[in-house]
Formats: C-alpha cells, sequence, structure tokens
C-alpha cells in the first residue's frame, strides 16, 4: 500500500503533460482546468489513503521509503529517486495537495477568459509535482530537485502576466518582479548546495534519515555541524522569506492572486519550515545555529508585522502578513518547538490561503483594483467573500477557538518557556498585537466603513460558485483546524494526550528533542494560563484599536501618520530595506560586472583565449583537410604508412 | 544439434527470414510494400529470439565452440535490430521520395545485420571473419544503392576497394595468431596465450594482433584507417550511413572486445601493456582528428561523418582501459550512439527526401527553427546529446568512458577526450545556433516524416531515457561481463 | 631446436625456388643461343597468336550480361567444390553432416531461384 507513494507526485506530472503539451489542442477551459484539479484531486485521494494506511500501523512502523529508481550512482556516490512516507511528509503532502486541489478549483473562476489558460494550469501542476518531490524526497538531492523546481514554477508564475506593469524599488514590470524572487532565492540555494557538500563530506550519504541518525550516534565536531546547520537555514531564509532575503515575497505578489495564495503563502514558503524540520536533530545538535535561527524569526516577525500596518495594497498587507507568521514558525523551529512551528504551518496554510483567496475574491470583483483605500462597504455586495474573510481574519489574530490561536499560543508558550523567559515573548506579543491590528484594519477598510470607489465606472459583484465553493471549505477549515492541537493545559480533562499533532509527530522529533533534553513531561504551570489569557488580551486589544480607528471614517489614522512622520514613512517605506540592498550590493555589483567582469575579463581575457583556440582549430582542420584528397590510393598509401608504424612499434619499440 | 539452434535462436531465425525476404522480393512484382512489412515483421521476431536467449547461462556455446550464445551477443543482437527498425521505418518514405524502392534494400539491410550477429556472437576467428565479410559486403552494395547517382557510386567503389584491402591484412593477421596459437578457436587460443609459456612464437602473436587490430580498426573508422569514412558516409545515401555509421561501428567493437579479452588476458602483462598504449594512442588521435576535421566542413553529412570517427575514438577509449568498466562503457556508449546518430542521419533523411541538393549543407538549415519547430527541436536533441551535455544519453556514455580511462590510469588520454569534447561543441552547437538564431530566406513547403516520425520520436525517446536513467542500461552492461 | 626444424621442413620448397629460378633463367639464355639469327622482320617477331591482331587496346568493351553470367558461374561453380570434401567425409560427419548439407543446398537453391525470378538468366 505504502509502496503506492510514487503516485501521489505521479498525478500532477501527468497534469502538467496534458495542459502543457496539449493544453492548447484542447479548446475548453472547463475541461483544462478539470484535469489539472483532478490530477491534484488524486493526489489528495492517494495521500489520504496513505496517510489512513499510517495511523493503522503502530507509531515506529509508520516510516516507508519506496525506492522508484537509481538515480545517479558514481563511486561511492549514489542517490536514487526514492519517496519517503512518514508522519512529517504526509503531513505536508496532504496540506500540498489539499489546498492545492481547492485552489485550482478556484482558479478555474479566476483565470476565466484569461489568453494563456492553459500554461497557468500547467505551471501550478509542475508546481504541485515539484514540491511533492521536495517534501516526499527520502535524500537533500531530490529534495533540492524540488526545492529549485518550486523556484522555477515560482519566477514563472510571478511573471506571468509577463506584460503588465508592476511598481516597486527598481521594479517595473512583473518580470522584474520574478527575477528579484529568482535571485533572493538563488542565493539561498547556494547556502543549500554548499550544505549538501558539507554533509555528502561528514556522512558520506545524503539520505535523511541515515545523515541524521549518523548525526545522532556520533555527532561530529561542534563547528561543522553548525555550518552545516546554518547553511540549510540560509537556504531557508531565502525560499521561506526570512530577513535578510526577506525582500522578494512582497513583490512576488506581481503574479496572479492564485498563486499568491498557493505558493506565497500555503505551499512553498514553507519549505523552509519542513527543511528545518526534517533536520531537526542536525539541528538539535547545533545549539548556536538554533539561537541565530530563533532570533531572525522573532525580528523577521516584529519587522514584517510592523511594515503590514502601514501597507494600502490589499495583497501586500498579507504578504507583510505572511512573512511575519513564517517568523513565528522560525521562532519555534530556533527553541526546540518542531510540533509547534509544523502546527502553525498547517493553520497557517488553511487561513492565509482563505485570506488570499478572499482577496483575489475582493480584487475580481472590484476589476483588479487593488488599493484598499479605495475600497470599503463591500459587505453587502459580497456576503460570501465577506464572512469567509472575517474568518479567516478572527482566525490569523488569535482568537479562541479558531485555528490561529492553538497554533500562535502554542509558539508564543514554547518560546515563553524555552527561549529565556521574557524578550522573545515580548517581541513576538507585539507581533501579534500588529497582526490582530493590520488584520482587522484591512478587513474594515476593504468590507466596512463607506464606498470609496467610483459608482459609476465599478459595479462590485460576488464571485462564481468556483471560487466561493473552496472559500467555504477553508473557512471551515481555519475554524476547526486548532482543535487538532489541543495544548496539554486545556485538553488535560479529556485525555493524556489531547494534541493530536505532537502524539503524530512526536517520534519524527524524538531524536531532536532527546537530544535538546525534552521529554514528553506534562505539567501544568499556572503562569501558561496566564501567558494564554494575555495573549487573548493582545489580540483583543489590537482588533479594539483597529475597530476604533477605522471602522468608521475618521481623520484619527491620517492624524497620527502626521504626528510620527518619521516612524510613519519608514514603515510604509519598509524600512528603506530595498533601496539599502539597492545602493550597497545591487549597484555595486551591477558597476563591478560591467567595469571588471565584461571590459576586461570577458573581453579581452576570455574573448581573447577562445578566439585564439578557435583560430587555432580551425588551421589545424585547414590543414587536415589537406590530408583528405578524395583519391582513394592517397588513402591506401595512409593506411599502409600506419600499418608500418604501428607494426614497427609493436615489433621494436 | 537442436538445442544449438534454440540457444542462437536469432542468427539463423534472421538468416532464414532474410532469404525468405530475397524470395518473396523476387516473387512477387511491386511488392516492395509488402517486403517491407515483412522485414520489420522479421527484424521484430529476431529482437524477441534476442530477448529470449538474453539470460542463458554464462559461456553457453553452439555449433562446437563457434559461436556464444545468449548474454553479450544477445545484447548487441537487440541493439542492432533497434537500429535496423528505426533505419527500415525511416526508409521507406527516404526510398519512396527518390523513386527507387526496391526489395532488395530490405533484404541487404537484414543480411548485413545477420553478419553483425555473427559477429557479435563470435567465439572463433573464422566466423568473426564470415560475419564481417557477410556485412561488409551489404554495405559495399548499399552504399551503392543509388546506382545513378554518382556519389554513390564513387562511395561505394571506394568503400570496397579499401575494404578488400585491409582485408587482406585482417586474415593475415588472423593467419599469424594461429600460426602462433596454433587455433582459430577463442578458447583454445586464450589457453595458448596463457602463462609463462605463453605462445610458440610471441613476435608472431604480437604482429598478429596488431593487424587484427589494424584490420578491426578500419571497419570502426579508427585513425589513420578513417579515411574512407567521410567519403563514403557523405557518398552513401543518407538512410544507408545512419545505419552504417551506427550498427557498423557497434558491430565492430562488439568484435573488439572479447577478442581483446581473449588475447591479452593478464592486463598486467608487458603485452596487454603495449596493447593499451597502441589503443590509447589510436584512441587519442582519432578523437583529435576527427573533431579538428569537423570543424572546418560545410556539408553536415561530412560533418557528421567526421564526428562519428570521433566518437569511434571516444568508445576505443574503453578499449585502451581494458576493465569490465571499460569495456560495459562502450556498450552502454554504443547503445545511446545508435540512438543519437540514427536519429541526426534520419532527420537528415527525412528533411532531404531522396534530393541530393536539399538539406545538405549546414547553411541549408539556417532558419528551420521557424520553418520545422518539432525537426529543429529533436536535431538539438541529437546534437545535445553528441556534444555530450546531460540530460542526455551522450553525456552518461562519455562519463562511464572518461572514468574507465581514468581508473586505468590513462589520465592523460582523458584530457585529450575532454579537449576535444570542447573543440567538437563548436560544429555541434553551430547547428543549433543557426538552426535558431538564423534567418533563412528560402521557403519551404510543408514536408511530413511520415513514417521516419516513428524513428525520430523512438530515437529522441531513447536520447532522453538514457540521459534520464542511464543506471538502466548501464546495470545490464555490467551484467554482460 | 625449434628454428632448425623450420629450415628443414622448408628444405624441399628452397630447392624448389632454386630450381625454379634456374629453369626459367637458362631458358631465356638458350633461346637467345639457339635461336636462328636471319630474316629479323616485324611479322616473323610477332607473337603467333591464332589469327587475332595481339595489338591493341587491352580495355575492350563486354557487354555486361558476360560478366554477369560469369559471376554466377563462378558463385555456383564454387559452391559445388565444397561438397567434394564433405563426400569423402561423409560416413564421419553422419547425420550432422547430412542436415549441414541440406541447409546449405537449401540456401543455394533460394539464390538460384533468386537469380532466375529475377531474369539473371535470360540473355535479352
Amino acid at each position: 500500500m505504502l509502496d503506492l507513494a510514487y503516485l501521489i507526485p505521479l498525478f500532477p506530472l501527468i497534469g502538467f503533460l496534458i495542459t502543457g503539451f496539449f493544453g492548447k489542442k484542447l479548446k475548453s477551459e472547463a475541461l483544462i482546468g478539470g484535469i489539472a484539479s483532478a490530477a491534484v484531486g488524486l493526489s489528495f485521494a492517494v495521500a489520504a489513503t496513505l496517510f489512513f494506511t499510517l495511523t493503522g500501523l503502530p507509531a515506529d512502523a509508520r516510516s516507508h521509503t519506496t525506492y522508484i529508481f537509481s538515480w545517479l550512482a558514481a563511486g561511492n556516490f549514489n542517490v536514487d529517486v526514492a519517496y519517503q512516507v512518514d508522519q512529517l511528509s504526509i503531513v505536508y503532502a496532504l496540506i500540498v495537495t489539499g489546498i492545492g486541489t481547492l485552489i485550482h478549483i478556484y482558479s478555474m473562476g479566476y483565470m476565466h477568459g484569461d489568453k494563456s489558460y492553459p500554461r497557468f494550469f500547467a505551471y501550478l501542476n509542475l508546481f504541485i509535482f515539484m514540491m511533492l518531490n521536495l517534501v516526499l524526497a527520502n535524500n537533500f538531492l531530490l529534495t533540492f530537485l524540488g526545492w529549485e523546481g518550486v523556484g522555477l514554477c515560482s519566477y514563472l508564475l510571478i511573471g506571468f502576466w509577463y506584460d503588465r506593469k508592476f511598481e516597486g524599488v527598481n521594479i517595473r514590470f512583473t518580470g522584474d518582479a520574478a527575477n528579484k524572487a529568482f535571485i533572493a532565492n538563488r542565493i539561498g540555494d547556494f547556502g543549500v548546495l554548499i550544505a549538501m557538500f558539507l554533509i555528502y563530506k561528514t556522512f558520506g550519504t545524503l539520505e535523511y534519515n541515515a545523515v541524521n541518525t549518523a548525526a545522532a550516534v556520533a555527532p561530529p565536531d561542534a563547528g561543522i555541524m553548525t555550518a552545516i546547520a546554518l547553511l540549510l537555514f540560509l537556504g531557508s531564509t531565502g525560499k521561506s522569506a526570512q530577513l535578510p532575503l526577506a525582500v522578494w515575497l512582497p513583490d512576488a505578489m506581481a503574479g496572479p492572486t492564485p498563486v499568491s495564495a498557493l505558493i506565497h503563502a500555503a505551499t512553498m514558503v514553507t519549505a523552509g519550515i519542513f527543511l528545518v524540520a526534517r533536520n531537526a536533530t542536525l539541528f538539535a545538535l547545533a545549539p548556536d545555529a538554533m539561537t541565530v535561527v530563533a532570533v531572525v524569526g522573532v525580528t523577521t516577525a516584529l519587522v514584517a508585522a510592523t511594515i503590514g500596518i502601514v501597507q494600502n495594497d490589499i495583497k501586500k498587507v498579507l504578504a507583510y502578513s505572511t512573512v511575519s507568521q513564517l517568523g513565528f514558525m522560525f521562532a519555534a523551529l530556533g527553541v526546540g518547538a518542531f510540533t509547534a512551528a509544523v502546527f502553525h504551518v498547517m493553520t497557517h496554510a488553511f487561513f492565509k490561503a482563505l485570506l488570499f483567496l478572499g482577496s483575489g475574491s475582493v480584487i475580481h470583483g472590484m476589476h483588479e483594483e487593488q488599493d484598499i483605500q479605495k475600497m470599503g462597504g463591500l459587505k453587502k455586495y459580497m456576503p460570501v467573500t465577506h464572512r469567509t474573510f472575517l474568518i479567516g481574519t478572527i482566525a490569523i489574530s488569535g482568537i479562541p477557538p479558531l485555528a490561529g490561536f492553538f497554533s500562535k499560543d502554542e509558539i508564543l508558550w514554547m518560546t515563553f518557556e524555552h527561549g529565556g523567559h521574557g524578550p522573545m515573548w515580548i517581541i513576538l506579543a507585539i507581533a501579534a498585537f500588529c497582526t490582530a491590528f493590520y488584520m482587522f484594519r484591512l478587513y474594515y477598510l476593504t468590507f466596512g466603513g463607506k464606498e470609496r470607489f467610483d459608482h459609476h465606472r465599478l459595479h462590485p459583484h460576488e464571485s462564481p460558485v468556483t471560487m466561493t465553493l473552496p472559500l467555504n471549505v477553508l473557512a471551515f477549515l481555519s475554524v476547526v483546524g486548532g482543535f487538532l492541537g489541543v495544548p496539554y493545559a486545556l485538553g488535560f480533562f479529556a485525555s493524556d494526550h489531547p494534541n493530536l499533532l505532537e502524539n503524530w509527530l512526536g517520534p519524527i522529533f524524538s531524536q531532536a528533542n532527546g537530544i535538546l533534553g525534552r521529554g514528553e513531561h506534562h505539567s501544568i504551570h499556572a503562569i501558561e494560563y496566564v501567558l494564554m489569557a494575555a495573549s487573548i488580551a493582545i489580540a483583543t486589544a489590537g482588533i479594539l484599536l483597529a475597530s476604533k480607528l477605522y471602522k468608521e471614517e475618521s481623520e484619527k489614522p491620517a492624524e497620527l501618520a502626521r504626528k510620527f512622520k518619521g516612524a510613519y514613512n519608514l514603515l510604509l517605506h519598509k524600512y528603506r530595506i530595498d533601496e539599502i540592498y539597492q545602493a550597497l550590493v545591487v549597484s555595486f555589483i551591477y558597476q563591478f560586472s560591467e567595469r571588471f567582469l565584461w571590459k576586461v575579463f570577458d573581453v579581452k581575457i576570455v574573448d581573447g583565449l577562445i578566439n585564439g583556440a578557435a583560430k587555432t582549430t580551425q588551421s589545424a582542420g585547414e590543414s587536415l583537410r589537406r590530408i583528405q584528397s578524395g583519391v582513394t590510393q592517397n588513402y591506401a598509401l595512409l593506411m599502409i604508412a600506419g600499418i608500418v608504424v604501428i607494426l614497427t612499434w609493436l615489433a621494436v619499440g | 544439434m537442436l538445442q544449438d539452434f534454440l540457444n542462437s535462436a536469432p542468427i539463423p531465425l534472421l538468416s532464414a527470414l532474410a532469404t525468405l525476404v530475397m524470395l518473396l522480393d523476387a516473387m512477387k512484382r511491386d511488392g516492395a510494400r509488402i517486403v517491407f512489412g515483412f522485414s520489420v515483421f522479421s527484424l521484430t521476431a529476431a529482437m524477441a529470439a534476442a530477448i529470449y536467449t538474453m539470460f542463458l547461462p554464462d559461456k553457453t556455446t553452439a555449433f562446437n565452440n563457434m559461436i556464444t550464445c545468449g548474454g553479450y551477443g544477445a545484447y548487441f543482437d537487440i541493439v542492432f535490430c533497434l537500429g535496423g527498425v528505426l533505419t527500415l521505418l525511416a526508409a521507406r518514405p527516404f526510398l519512396l521520395a527518390s523513386n527507387t524502392e526496391h526489395g532488395e534494400f530490405y533484404s541487404l539491410i537484414l543480411f548485413s545485420i545477420c553478419g553483425m550477429f555473427l559477429i557479435a556472437h563470435s567465439n572463433n576467428l573464422l566466423t568473426l571473419f564470415i560475419g564481417i565479410e557477410v556485412m561488409s559486403v551489404s554495405f559495399y552494395i548499399l552504399s551503392g544503392y543509388l546506382r545513378t547517382s554518382r556519389f554513390s557510386i564513387e562511395a561505394s567503389l571506394k568503400y570496397f576497394l579499401l575494404g578488400a584491402f585491409i582485408t587482406g591484412f585482417l586474415v593475415y593477421g588472423m593467419a599469424l595468431i594461429y600460426g602462433s596459437a596454433g587455433a582459430l578457436g577463442y578458447n583454445e587460443i586464450y589457453q595458448a596465450v596463457q602463462g609463462e609459456t605463453g605462445a610458440r612464437f610471441p613476435m608472431i602473436l604480437l604482429l598478429g594482433m596488431g593487424l587484427l587490430i589494424i584490420g578491426l580498426s578500419f571497419k570502426s573508422a579508427i585513425f589513420p584507417f578513417h579515411q574512407w569514412a567521410p567519403d563514403v558516409y557523405q557518398g552513401a545515401p543518407t538512410i544507408v550511413t545512419a545505419f552504417m555509421s551506427t550498427a557498423g561501428k557497434a558491430a565492430a567493437f562488439s568484435a573488439f572486445i572479447p577478442i581483446l579479452a581473449v588475447l591479452t588476458p593478464e592486463s598486467s602483462s608487458p603485452v596487454a601493456a603495449k596493447i593499451g598504449m597502441l589503443l590509447a594512442v589510436l584512441s587519442a588521435a582519432t578523437m583529435l582528428v576527427g573533431n579538428i576535421s569537423a570543424v572546418v566542413q560545410k556539408n553536415i553529412k561530412r560533418m557528421l561523418a567526421y564526428s562519428s570517427v570521433a566518437h569511434a575514438g571516444y568508445m576505443m577509449m574503453g578499449l585502451a582501459a581494458g576493465s569490465v568498466r571499460g569495456a560495459s562503457g562502450i556498450v552502454f556508449y554504443v547503445t545511446a550512439y545508435m540512438f543519437m546518430q540514427i536519429g541526426a542521419f534520419i532527420l537528415i533523411s527525412a528533411l532531404e527526401r531522396g534530393s541530393e541538393e536539399r538539406y545538405q549543407n549546414l547553411e541549408d538549415y539556417a532558419g528551420l527553427a521557424k520553418k520545422h519547430p518539432v525537426m529543429a527541436a529533436l536535431m538539438s536533441v541529437f546534437m545535445l546529446s553528441l556534444t555530450g551535455i546531460p540530460p542526455f544519453a551522450g553525456f552518461f556514455g562519455k562519463y562511464y568512458l572518461f572514468t574507465a580511462a581514468i581508473e586505468s590510469g590513462y589520465t592523460w588520454l582523458t584530457i585529450i577526450a575532454v579537449i576535444s569534447s570542447v573543440i567538437s561543441v563548436y560544429f555541434y552547437i553551430g547547428l543549433i545556433v543557426a538552426m535558431y538564431f538564423r534567418e533563412s530566406d528560402v521557403q519551404e513547403q510543408d514536408s511530413r516524416p511520415g513514417l521516419a516520425g516513428i524513428s525520430l520520436v523512438i530515437s529522441a525517446a531513447g536520447v532522453i531515457i538514457l540521459g534520464v536513467i542511464p543506471q538502466f542500461i548501464d546495470k545490464i552492461a555490467k551484467s554482460l561481463f | 631446436m625449434g628454428e632448425n626444424n623450420i629450415v628443414v621442413s622448408y628444405l624441399p620448397l628452397i630447392v624448389m625456388v632454386a630450381v625454379g629460378f634456374v629453369f626459367g633463367l637458362s631458358n631465356v639464355f638458350l633461346a637467345e643461343i639457339l635461336g636462328s639469327r636471319r630474316n629479323k622482320t616485324n611479322v616473323k617477331l610477332d607473337t603467333y597468336e591464332c589469327g587475332m591482331e595481339p595489338v591493341k587496346t587491352a580495355r575492350e568493351r563486354f557487354s555486361v550480361k558476360f560478366y554477369l553470367v560469369a559471376m554466377l558461374f563462378i558463385v555456383f561453380d564454387i559452391e559445388i567444390v565444397f561438397m567434394y570434401p564433405w563426400a569423402v567425409k561423409f560416413r564421419e560427419l553422419g547425420e550432422i553432416g547430412l542436415v549441414a548439407m541440406l541447409l546449405f543446398m537449401a540456401l543455394l537453391f533460394a539464390g538460384f531461384v533468386y537469380v532466375y525470378k529475377k531474369g539473371a538468366l535470360t540473355w535479352d
């Protein structure tokens, strides 16, 4: 049964091949979208079947590797294409295929009438295929293939409307934004590559299980472990948009909204979390690297959340929110709360996909308008979108019993318990406050208040059922998803192990937890309840502040902006990170490339060498051509000469 | 006796079927279509028989040790049949377009494959010789198949004269080996040349080996016995060239591997070292001469002819290495080369469609990507594979051979091989550049490849599959030794 | 010992070569000594060739049909030669020999049918 794992990536691949090669021939949009959605849906069905098969097995037998074929073999270097189905990878596979299916269905409505309809679905299916390779792989190299593959798909999809304009620092077209994303990712990929080299050199293999076991049994030099972990984390910061490589995600919003929901919120950007979680043992052996992870995560969470407060583009707010939430996840990883991180990946996938799809519905209904200052009062025009968006907003703000509360609260508690009892918790709490504030600001500006758009030009309307159906499903998940991870403090009366996800993922992280000295201790601290109450209070405070400022039309926000002009501008321009990079890094590279690499190295040295070599070869060829006279006798003569030389050499030499 | 026939099933089966094809053609007037169909069927049947014998126990022989059965030979049988099927499928549209379809073409292809079967299966110098002659004589005739074309006739005559000339040396080499070892059978020779006592006249044996290598070098177009190749490959009908330059070369190497293993049983002996050095030098010279000469060619068939010389040089690296890895590397390369080279030539034949003027020169390929995008894409796949760029078959072919050479201590040879590969980038990629980045003002009517399309798709698929999962064939190749 | 053996076993050959050489050479000189020295006209010095013109171009053109017949003759003639050694060893070879020769003849016959059907044996 578990050997059927290869089917999970196979269906999207088939879907990609069909929509990619015959998409233009299949005239019907419904057929193309149907095939693409069905491909992912089938994968989800297989993944679900495998999941239930796994649940039927004892906890220590829930890891199964399916070898497809031997991929590369050179000397001792051996890499297989093999899929590893275990507790972690199946959770990711379910998220990817499940939310993927919903977003495919949604896209059928959203992309209706686009001239490149088949191309869009081909890319989406290819993305799902690559993402599944990433999470199901049993070795670093296959994950890296998926890693690069999703990067490619992300690039293709950000620039999907390649002829549209898009504004940003040094960005004029969507293609520039795609380039930015790709380059930022490449910097991270470089880290992963070097990490792989180091891992192979240290452990002699690239298979996850073998590497992690070897590291746990005989930990190598701490310096090497730290280097490996930091390099892997560098890759994660690229893919998961953490500082210092966070700059690309907001600009990635140039792509179609379903893409933002699928790739840039729910799945691809969580690949970094996956990479760290998959190698929890390696990170546990490198405490310094863990600290770096935690610090970067916390900083990113705060920085992005504060930027989100002042943005006016509906998708950019969500983008900064995503960066911030990813920061929460890394903070959790950094303090060794791996389960909490994966839990938040899951709930975040639900409500952030919901919010993005909702924003897509709004944009769709508003005829491509994205500025929330030009919206307002959409409540009555889009009831379904409004209702589901509100659910998503409450969920992300952390109000119980919706999904966001459970996962975020677990992260907060963990950072408090294992992260130095204070500073990290405080920063994250501030970020959580900002989250509640900017999300409700977004909500009120979009759906509440007066209508600020031109009634003669715009007629907002609710979206078709293909778009509202996924919204409803995701809204449902955002409501109930949190109950998979009920903390002990709240569920102790029902069972000894109320946290289903923790039970499920436990064996995966047991090695790492062992190294970190975390047993399965369950005790209730009074302070946990206090902090829980505090975090609810913080969220409520954020919501109340937002409703005070934005529920009704008022001059207060503008006043505040004027009052704190410096701070406001700093936030509006995203701490000027883009400009700093532009000045320090980008322009330096441009100058160096042009002045030295191009005009000196390439033109003078490389071209000179190549032209010289080419000329030598040409003239050698010309002289050889003269020997080839076309006269048979001459050929025979040369042959005789050859025979004589060879025989003489054999006889004498 | 019956068991012998069963164990060597592909050979008698194809011989009988080829004879039937010949008779069928004589009996039925205007029955070329049926002859064609029957030929394809015959090759498929032979391939099935080869697969059937593939899993015989090691060292099974038949007919008083004259031939070996199964394993090694059977694998090559499959490769030859595959080449034959690809050629036949593409040959029909080609021959119809030039209005020269006769049943003899098909039976000659089948007969030449019979010869190749014998070569790959030979366990005796006599069988080897008969195989070589059956194959070569078929090739001589096939080269001159377009008998109204001056080029075709010239190619045929040149090939025949030089081939006959070198055959004398080949037979002389065999005679010297017989004189020294006292036997023609591989097993007996192997017994005779082993140990300190060795053969009776070591010098005569050495010269015999030299002449044998020279004779086979001619068949596989190794420098300095390569000069017929460009003239013949250019002059012969393109579809024949496709077959000769791939299956013919594969056959020559299928003879090389076992005979060298028999003649140099101990890889550390001075004789083996000397022969290894000879092969390495020939290989290096062949790669350089082939690739450098190809750079200045304007005619595409001639360019590919020189490139095929160079590829023979690469394959010879595996012989020089003299190891299992070298031998299995050659087997892999032969398979990969079959797909990429035959694909390229079939593509040319599909484009020229029986004319001797269309698509002959490199400049005719300018702007092909606009006129026939699919053809241009396929050609690019073949060219990239010939260059040795991953993920295509050619890359792993080279990779295995280069590794084998390094492992056997021929680092200098590998360096030369890499240099000459770099040179080859110039003309392979040059063709792609012409197809995609140059404009052409020549208008083109629609040309459909017909059956040749099937060959092209199979070849391209082979190139890609071998490039993506090389392990599959590599494992089989290693299991042959 | 080995070297000696070669010389001894090739001795008759050496003698034959020597005799042949001496015989050929002596004939030339004998003709010069014994032959007539009178009437050295062109006609008298001519080679006797049954009335055919002895001096003309050697590259005369024949109809291709002659070549065809000649080749077919040689092919079939030489194949038949194989039957002599086979006949001599017929009993020792036994059944296998019989089957082999039957196969051989069948192939030969197939070739013959082909030649016949293709009309290579008709003159016009």
